[in-house]
């Protein structure tokens, strides 16, 4: 599979990573390099198999909605980059009109 | 013998004797770390003063109260992507190079209410995204047999400080071999249990249905005893298995290896495998051999495909475990942005390594649209045959042997310009994980140059006992994991 800085780009943008010109030529070149290895998955003929998504057969776990003990205010906030009252602090979200 | 040299059972026999407290225990260990650990760099961080104050709080209690649990005033080093709380916990990533969790991994509550004694947290590569600890954003760990050669990865950290003798024992977490691989380039014991049996509450996720946290040990009951502290169902971790946990101490008991069926896959004994290591599992199949075991040729025709299928689940998994570092309530946050998604792109680009961000494209490529099904999809039908192709060995075999890597420790630099062929370094470990099998790796001999080999020990699902069982015949009856390594 060839891979194309354009699609270096978009799939960053899909990441949330901004990436430098020379990061996108790198990426462009190994992305190809290891997408081209996974194609021999290819010779293995896989009609009609189940996928595998958990393999030792976990379900989901559900338990009753009660109210439980869990991290105070300070403890939750104290690793927020920026504080805000008792809130994480971010940019501005919405444009002003 | 020095204290730090002994093994966690015997150093555990004599505190329960009185004869060394935890004091001493912390003391000889400072210095040993203080002797060794610039060469190494084992450590992202050290816990010297809590580790003083933690076992002089043990030895007061203890005047009172002798009878001790397993691993009471025992000094174990963390890998540093498992939660302790007060502790910062970097996971070798400037994205987390301050972060300190406000709460206890379970397997971290576990420990404390054994009354261990942190040493400290170990390196990794970064995110656990690695096989050389050459993607740590600090540096990388030394080899203790060869400082120009890398102790393997991710929980490389871990495998170096216990084979240096920087702690009694480690945790590391494995998702791809990142527990066996470490231990087999540095000589020790590293096993990674069935998925499911250890919690994973408190582990940063890398790829959450393949990650496994596990033991790096001296020797093999040393593992035993530490799975048996950190093993069992945890209502916080819902992948955790409700099963019950044995008494592993008690497997070891048994001896001989009659019986018992062990498996060699042809596969893994094909081109590629450095022919020393070829020599020394051989010659330590002949030994189990002659420890009663029935040495049957198997096959695994699907070995072949796992390192293409882990890196796109793996990667996958990671490209949505990792989306939550995007510097709004933990972590580095990039400055001066100029609006949310200016903020989320740029900690991301500041805050990971080279690697995780490759594998963060890999994995953001193979789920997006028009991709999905001919990765993503493919990639978790093949790992359906990678599964049944050990269902039906397991059939006819008990336990299955093979190589833990194929080569000796790789110098370092040799590989980190080239992503598959380090990828590629774990082909032998890789399946184990997909299929959510235990494995251990232990030291089975050294190349001519001095570097250790490592034999691994595949076993069904919740047959960490067998495997056990079989890695403790085998080094009883064999030497290497007495060898200690010269470090200079």
């Amino acid at each position: 599979m060839e891979i194309t800085k354009q699609d270096v780009e978009k799939v960053a943008l899909l990441a949330r990573l901004r990436v430098t010109e020379d990061e996108k030529a790198v990426f462009a070149t190994q992305l190809s390099q290891i997408l081209t290895h996974v194609e021999q998955l290819n010779r293995y003929d896989t009609a009609g198999v189940e996928p595998t998504t958990a393999v030792m057969g976990q379900t989901n776990v559900f338990r009753d909605d009660v109210v439980r003990p869990s991290l105070s205010v300070e403890k939750a906030l104290a690793n927020a980059p920026e504080r805000e009252a008792d809130g994480f602090g971010v940019p501005k979200i919405l444009e002003e009109r | 013998m020095s204290i730090h040299k002994l093994s966690l059972c015997d150093l555990q026999k004599k505190f329960t004797a009185g004869e060394v407290s935890a004091a001493e225990i912390v003391r000889a260990y400072a210095l040993r770390v203080g002797q060794v650990e610039s060469k190494v760099r084992a450590y992202v961080n050290q816990a010297q003063e809590s580790a003083s104050a933690q076992a002089d709080a043990l030895d007061r209690q203890l005047k009172q109260w002798r009878k001790t649990k397993p691993l009471m005033g025992m000094p174990l080093a963390i890998k540093d992507n498992i939660c302790t709380e007060g502790m910062p916990t970097t996971c070798s990533s400037r994205m987390l190079q301050h972060f300190v969790p406000p709460y206890d991994a379970t397997v971290i509550t576990k420990l404390r209410e054994q009354g261990y004694i942190l040493l400290g947290k170990t390196n990794l590569d970064e995110f656990a995204m690695g096989s050389s600890t050459e993607n740590s954003a600090f540096g990388p760990s030394r080899n203790p047999w060869d400082l120009h050669r890398v102790p393997g990865g991710s929980s490389g950290g871990s495998a170096a400080a216990v084979a240096a003798d920087e702690c009694v024992a480690a945790l590391g977490s494995d998702t791809g071999g990142s527990i066996r691989q470490p231990a087999a380039f540095c000589g020790v014991v590293g096993l990674k249990p069935t998925y499911g049996r250890v919690s994973r509450y408190g582990l940063v996720a890398f790829a959450s249905s393949l990650d496994q946290i596990g033991p790096i040990t001296k020797d093999v009951r040393d593992a035993a005893c530490v799975l048996g502290s950190i093993a069992g169902h945890d209502p916080q971790d819902s992948t955790s298995a409700d099963v019950p946990v044995p008494d592993y101490l008690k497997a070891l008991a048994k001896k001989d290896l009659k019986k018992l069926r062990v498996g060699v896959p042809r596969e893994f004994f094909a081109e590629g495998l450095d022919p020393e290591v070829d020599q020394a599992v051989k010659a330590a199949i002949a030994e189990l051999k002659t420890l009663g075991g029935e040495i049957k040729d198997i096959q695994l025709p699907r070995t072949d495909a796992a390192v293409a299928v882990y890196y796109v689940l793996a990667t996958a998994e990671a490209s949505s475990n990792l989306a939550r570092f995007d510097g709004v309530k933990f972590g580095l946050r990039a400055k001066e942005t100029k609006d949310l998604a200016d903020l989320y792109m740029k900690t991301r680009q500041e805050g990971f390594g080279p690697e995780v961000k490759r594998r963060i494209m890999l994995g953001t490529y193979v789920l997006s649209a028009g991709y999905y099904d001919a990765y993503y999809g493919k990639a978790q039908a093949v790992r359906t045959l990678v599964c049944q192709d050990f269902e039906a060995a397991f059939k006819e075999v008990d336990l299955i042997v093979t190589p833990a890597t194929p080569t000796p420790a790789f110098k370092l630099g040799e590989k980190s310009e080239d992503p598959l062929q380090m990828y590629l370094s774990d082909i032998f470990t890789i399946s184990v994980n997909l299929a959510g099998l235990p494995a251990i790796a232990l030291p089975c001999g050294f190349s001519k140059s001095g570097l250790p080999i490592g034999l691994q020990l595949i076993g069904r699902p919740f047959e960490e006992e067998t495997i056990l069982r079989a890695a403790y015949a085998y080094e009883q009856a064999t030497e290497w994991h007495l060898k200690k390594p010269v470090i200079r």
